[in-house]
């Protein structure tokens, strides 16, 4: 079914000094380079024509604007796409159509001055060959009611077109959107009559377009992005609905039509087309309850706590994660008590118990939690120089419920759960020595031993780290370090613990955390009289899950390597043509944070802090639902931040190679004659047996064999790190703020992906040119085609990301390492490859047998040894021990 | 007949059949192979800077020459020649130190190809056009000659402007067409346009305007970046008689690009390529009928309007171009939907 969807062009906006602080400053300061910048990111975010702007004041305008086109003829990337010389003053204007080799649009010439100077400008645009923009301007000034507007256009048109020959499909009307709601009556109506204005124009100038600056519109809700973000989306449907066919729009600023919250459309709808007298009061008293909805700013704040006896204000401070006051409250109980350390046995833990009672209940979510932890630092912190101080005095050592190490192994970056383990149990008394990222076996066992430590915690993420927390195990058992283990970590598993860790160390229990509300839990058991029955209980339910894995293994027949490979996944590839993607080779790009804020998928974000619940459903959950607000409030003013000041500077870079599937493999050559090898990527195979003889699926069976074309893609993005931010978030104590913003770094990565993804589809290997899906499309995988990832179920082996890296030259491009465990650095990137074929779907391949291990290390080269420890985690059988099956 | 006749003479005979344009005038002046005194003469024996190779000085030191190079190009069944004016521009000509005699350079060449034109027509009856060739200069007004400082450049736009307005201008009493050619930086010829649009409109003459552009390679773009669509749209403004392509590339390799521009152009199509691709020594090997074959399938596909040749053609490949083209219709002006049609390095289109 084909839909007429009437065409709208956005033009880019922020190539204009008047419009972005940014480039302003980067113009004056004479940072031609960066500002160049700016407009690549314009064009690689979608803009079709890019508008440039330097009305300064300060600025030379002409040698500006001159300067500017100068620099981005030289930059394809930017030059592809036409220029919108804007300018008040004709000078500057005509020196950009001095310097601009393809045709461009004038912005602006009116009537303003009269006749003669519009068709003097008018003819000198079409000397230099441009389309112009006429405002709807006349000599007694701009044109308001709809009927001023189609009068001045009717006679611009007419002179144009009919005395001087001008082509009137170059010509764009700007009939004046004017702000509405402002509170004088008479503005009320100039929504309407723009669009009336519009609809009249495009009818009865034929050929001519229609354009607007659209954020005028809402210029008096400047403050509140909802109610502006939501006026923008419900003018703009309107307007283009009556023929506007151009805009300047920051797309940043718009919502999606229908998902407006239907009592706010009503409202800004009534507003917008002028529908009852008190709308604009309606929409007002309205506003208020929008206002930082996404600005994250809380309501008016009631103070009345801070009248009560300060153990209460600390309570009140540590379970609402205030932190405002507690230093000055801190001292207050400090002055009242003998000893410095009564304050923290006193109020201090007694409002953490409430915070913990209430945690264990469920009635607080882990990122309250942290805040409240934040709270206790704070006045911890505060209080330890006056307890160093008295204890200089006595000699007297503090006594804490216990020491703990955490670490996340060797080869791993992520340490967000990490993180928030720690925080929980320094909440709850304990001492927690954190190691950080990447830390190597023998660190951990020698710091542990150097600090007394009563238990050790190891954390990570990719499963590489699996193996790891094997060696490290085992470690402990060869050097008799009998310190209770915690396994914990996104990819670690009660069953995975029960099977590899457990029974490499028999000196100290092993207990594998599920979650950070689990932790304060198992270390205090550990550390109590009880150790020695809780540890026997853990591992005797180890031993359940081994026996229980070892029965259900050989209760689920596998199929041989060879017979998995006859029923392979397939299609009838002559009946199909690979698209051909239409940017080949290997190209970089710089993703706009701003436009990857709209690709968040939030679900998995609220998983981090163990609220679980798919957003937006989550808000509504009577539990959580208040939390999880806080929290979205939270994250949005750091994400706005992140975006305002550019704290991160994501990468990305993106790949398309001619390849063909070669068995289980797929070849990739260095060009379409298809004749020179360039790289090979291995693939792994499903074994496990299947009803109703469904597929036994390699990824690259989406690829076709040789002979058909057929393209395989690549890419690398990173959402990049701010190691200096996060130090300073770790200087203030501030764990809640340190783990939001890693946590967000890392949505952005996988936004960064998604919206690759989008554009590889759209453009770049462009299959699916007129793609429109909403991002919660997006995120259901409503598209056609996969990105698996190495080191995912697809494809379980990580180091199959060492041949995408040296195909997209990642490292240089991106700035995306990779550790000696194949994790990337920095920990918030993503890359994967791309498949196209519309069938092509993910997969896990699950556990697999001896014969195809056998046969993945001859083609890749290695000896068995190396990819029993590579595919560790899906062998089913225990190398070095002839299998059963 | 005076030039408002001619012009619609052409336009009729170009409604029939496929115009022929003159080959190559460096190839034929190499084969005078003339020295440098053969280039100075007597006027300029004495010049300061060497001379050889200022092929446009030959229209003051070499005329007669010039003058037969033409007559053999219209003996061979051109229709229209172009004036040895390539490089007659202050800019171009400030390499031998005679920018002061560029526009002296311009009027004789116009000149003497009217005066052969003239000639031509007088003996057969049949009228022959001229036209004055204006080529890119040597400097660019898009792209940066410092690899260090992508903002630089040797000129400005007004600077270009009014050179080929004073080349231009005189020309002017003598030609039938301004041919715009070999255009590698589009910024350069919307120079030349605007200055032929301003000289109409403060003389008042009416000559048509051609516009030729420069795939510089298999790339597909101009050697400023642009497809050969967006160079159309880029040029668009200046209504022209044809617009079309030449240099650089044999017919074999220009014809997607000539394909492209004939898909979107409404105006003729005017392709002129060169005698193939120069072989190691720089000459350019393709025989008479071997590029006869090539354009001449252009011709039957209903590609073009106007056929000639570039680099290394001859009056024998005019000859042989000429009867491949013979019997072929012209192609018709393509028909499209009214629209906004932009340009950046790429096509830019909003339908109206």
């Amino acid at each position: 079914m084909s839909v007429s969807v009437p065409s709208f062009v956005n033009v880019g906006e922020r190539t204009n000094v008047t419009g972005s602080a940014r480039f302003r400053k980067l113009i004056t300061e004479g940072d031609y380079a960066e500002a160049v910048s700016v407009a690549r990111q314009q064009v690689e975010n979608g803009a079709q024509i890019i508008d440039v702007n330097m009305d300064e004041g300060l600025l030379d305008s002409v040698e500006a604007m001159t300067r500017f086109l100068r620099m981005i003829a030289g930059e394809p990337d930017v030059a592809r796409v036409p220029v919108m010389v804007d300018s008040s003053k004709w000078e500057v204007i005509e020196a950009g159509l001095q310097n601009t080799q393809g045709k461009a649009i004038v912005n602006s010439i009116s009537l303003k001055e009269g006749e003669a100077q519009f068709r003097e400008q008018a003819g000198t645009c079409l000397a230099y060959g441009a389309a112009v923009v006429v405002m709807a301007f006349d000599e007694s000034g701009q044109a308001d009611t709809s009927d001023r507007k189609v009068e001045i256009c009717e006679r611009a048109y007419k002179i144009l077109v009919e005395e001087i020959g001008f082509p009137p499909e170059d010509i764009i009307f700007d009939p004046n959107i004017f702000a509405v709601a402002t509170g004088i009556e008479e503005h009320n109506n100039y929504a309407v009559d723009f669009i009336e204005a519009t609809r009249r124009i495009r009818e009865t100038l034929p050929g001519c377009h229609v354009s607007g600056g659209l954020s005028n519109i809402s210029f008096s809700f400047r403050g509140n992005e909802t109610v502006r973000r939501a006026m923008h989306s419900v003018f703009l449907y309107h307007a283009i609905k009556a023929g506007m066919d151009m805009g300047i729009v920051n797309a940043g600023q718009l919502d999606i039509y229908d998902e407006i919250e239907p009592e706010l459309r009503e409202l800004v709808e009534d507003v917008i087309l002028n529908r009852r007298d008190d709308a604009t009061d309606r929409l007002l008293e309205a506003a208020e309850r929008y206002r930082g909805q996404g600005g994250g700013q809380a309501k008016v704040r009631d103070l009345k706590w801070r009248e009560a006896p300060v153990a209460e204000r600390i309570r009140h401070a540590l379970v609402h994660g205030i932190n405002e006051f507690i230093v000055d409250d801190t001292e207050e109980a400090r002055q009242t008590f003998d000893r410095p350390l009564h304050v923290i046995e006193g109020p201090l833990m007694d409002g953490m118990n409430v915070v913990g009672d209430l945690f264990g209940d469920g009635k607080m979510f882990l990122p309250q939690v942290v805040k409240s932890a934040r709270v206790m630092k704070q006045a911890v912190a505060h209080l330890i120089p006056y307890m160093e101080a008295e204890k200089e005095k006595s000699g007297n050592k503090g006594k804490s419920n216990g020491k703990i190490i955490m670490a996340t192994v060797k080869g791993d970056v992520h340490d967000i759960g990490k993180n928030i383990v720690g925080v929980v149990l320094q909440c709850n008394g304990y001492d927690v020595i954190d190691l950080g990222v990447m830390v190597p076996c023998e660190t951990i066992l020698e710091t542990a031993r150097r600090e007394g430590a009563d238990i050790i915690g190891l954390s990570g993420l990719i499963t590489p780290s699996l193996d790891e927390m094997v060696f490290v195990a085992s470690e402990m058992e060869r050097q008799k370090v009998d310190i209770p283990l915690l396994i914990g970590g996104a990819t670690t598993s009660p069953a995975h613990t029960a099977v590899k860790i457990d029974p490499s160390i028999q000196v100290a229990p092993v207990v594998h955390v599920l979650d950070a509300s689990r932790a304060v839990g198992v270390v205090s058991k550990l550390l109590s009289d009880q150790r020695d029955d809780y540890a026997r209980g853990v591992k005797g339910d180890l031993a359940k899950i081994r026996e229980r894995r070892l029965a259900a293994r050989s209760a689920k027949a596998r199929l041989p390597l060879e017979r998995a490979r006859d029923k392979a996944w397939s299609c009838d590839w002559s009946n199909y043509t690979p698209p051909v993607p239409v940017r080949p080779g290997v190209t970089e790009l710089k993703p706009d944070l701003a436009e990857l804020v709209d690709h968040i998928d939030w679900t998995p974000f609220f998983f981090t802090w163990e609220l679980k619940g798919s957003y937006p459903a989550i808000f509504e959950d009577p539990k959580r639902g208040e939390a999880a607000k806080a929290l979205f409030a939270d994250a949005q003013a750091m994400l706005d931040r992140i975006v305002s000041e550019a704290l991160l500077e994501p990468r990305a870079v993106v790949g398309f190679w001619p390849a063909h599937r070669d068995g289980d493999d797929a070849v990739v050559f260095t060009d379409d004659k298809r004749n020179k090898e360039l790289a090979r990527f291995y693939g792994l195979r499903q074994q496990a047996g299947k009803d109703n003889d469904r597929p036994h699926v390699c990824q690259y069976d989406f690829l076709a064999p040789a002979g058909h074309g057929d393209w395989l893609g690549g890419f690398a993005v990173t959402a990049g790190d701010n190691v200096e931010l996060l130090a300073s978030f770790e200087a203030d104590k501030d764990d809640y703020n340190s783990i939001l913003f890693k946590a967000l770094s890392d949505r952005l990565a996988e936004a960064a992906a998604e919206w690759l993804h989008v554009k590889v589809r759209r453009e770049y290997w462009g299959y699916a040119p007129d793609e429109a899906f909403t991002n919660r499309e997006l995120i259901a995988e409503a598209y056609d085609g996969i990105r698996p990832a190495p080191g995912y179920p697809s494809q379980p082996d990580h180091t199959e990301k060492r041949t995408l890296f040296q195909l997209l030259d990642a490292e240089a491009k991106t700035g995306i390492g990779l550790t000696n465990s194949f994790a990337m650095t920095p920990a918030s990137s993503v890359s994967g490859l791309y498949l196209s074929h519309p069938d092509s779907h993910y997969f896990a391949v699950g556990r697999i047998l001896r014969d195809q291990v056998e046969d993945y290390a001859r083609r890749k080269g290695w000896t068995l040894a190396d990819a029993e420890r590579c595919l560790a985690p899906i062998l089913d059988y225990v190398p070095g021990v002839e299998s059963a099956a | 007949m005076n030039r408002v006749d001619r012009i619609k003479a052409f336009e009729e005979r170009a409604a029939d059949r496929i115009l022929i344009l003159d080959g190559a005038m460096g190839t034929q002046i190499q084969d005078l192979k003339l020295d440098e005194d053969g280039y100075r003469g007597t006027r300029f024996a004495d010049w300061g800077v060497s001379i050889k190779g200022n092929n446009d000085i030959l229209n003051l030191t070499a005329s007669d020459s010039v003058k037969g190079i033409h007559r053999a190009y219209f003996e061979a069944g051109a229709d229209i020649v172009e004036t040895n004016t390539f490089s007659a521009t202050s800019i171009a000509q400030a390499d031998y130190e005679m920018q002061a005699l560029a526009p002296e350079i311009a009027r004789e060449g116009a000149r003497l190809a009217r005066a052969a034109a003239d000639d031509v027509a007088a003996e057969t009856g049949i009228e022959r056009g001229v036209a004055g060739a204006i080529g890119p200069t040597n400097k660019t007004l898009s792209i940066s000659p410092d690899v260090n400082d992508p903002g630089h450049r040797d000129v400005d736009f007004e600077t270009v402007r009014k050179a080929y307005y004073e080349q231009a201008e005189a020309m002017a009493p003598f030609v039938d067409f301004f041919l715009i050619e070999t255009i590698f930086d589009t910024l350069n010829a919307k120079a030349a346009i605007k200055s032929l649009l301003d000289l109409r409109a403060a003389s008042g003459n009416a000559i048509p305007i051609m516009i030729s552009g420069t795939i510089t390679d298999r790339s597909g773009r101009t050697l400023s970046g642009q497809t050969a669509e967006a160079f159309w749209y880029s040029v668009r403004h200046a209504r022209p008689w044809a617009v079309g392509l030449n240099c650089a590339l044999g017919a074999d390799e220009m014809r997607p690009y000539i394909a492209a521009i004939s898909r979107v152009a409404d105006t003729r199509i005017i392709a002129y390529p060169n005698a193939g691709l120069p072989n190691d020594m720089g000459e350019y090997d393709e025989t008479p009928d071997q590029t006869a074959g090539h354009v001449g399938e252009w011709a039957s596909s209903g590609l073009v309007n106007i056929l000639g040749g570039c680099c290394g053609t001859t009056p024998d490949h005019i000859r042989a171009i000429a009867a491949a083209a013979k019997s072929a219709n012209p192609r018709r002006p393509a028909e499209r939907k009214r629209a906004m049609r932009l340009a950046g390095l790429e096509p830019f289109e909003l339908a109206s």
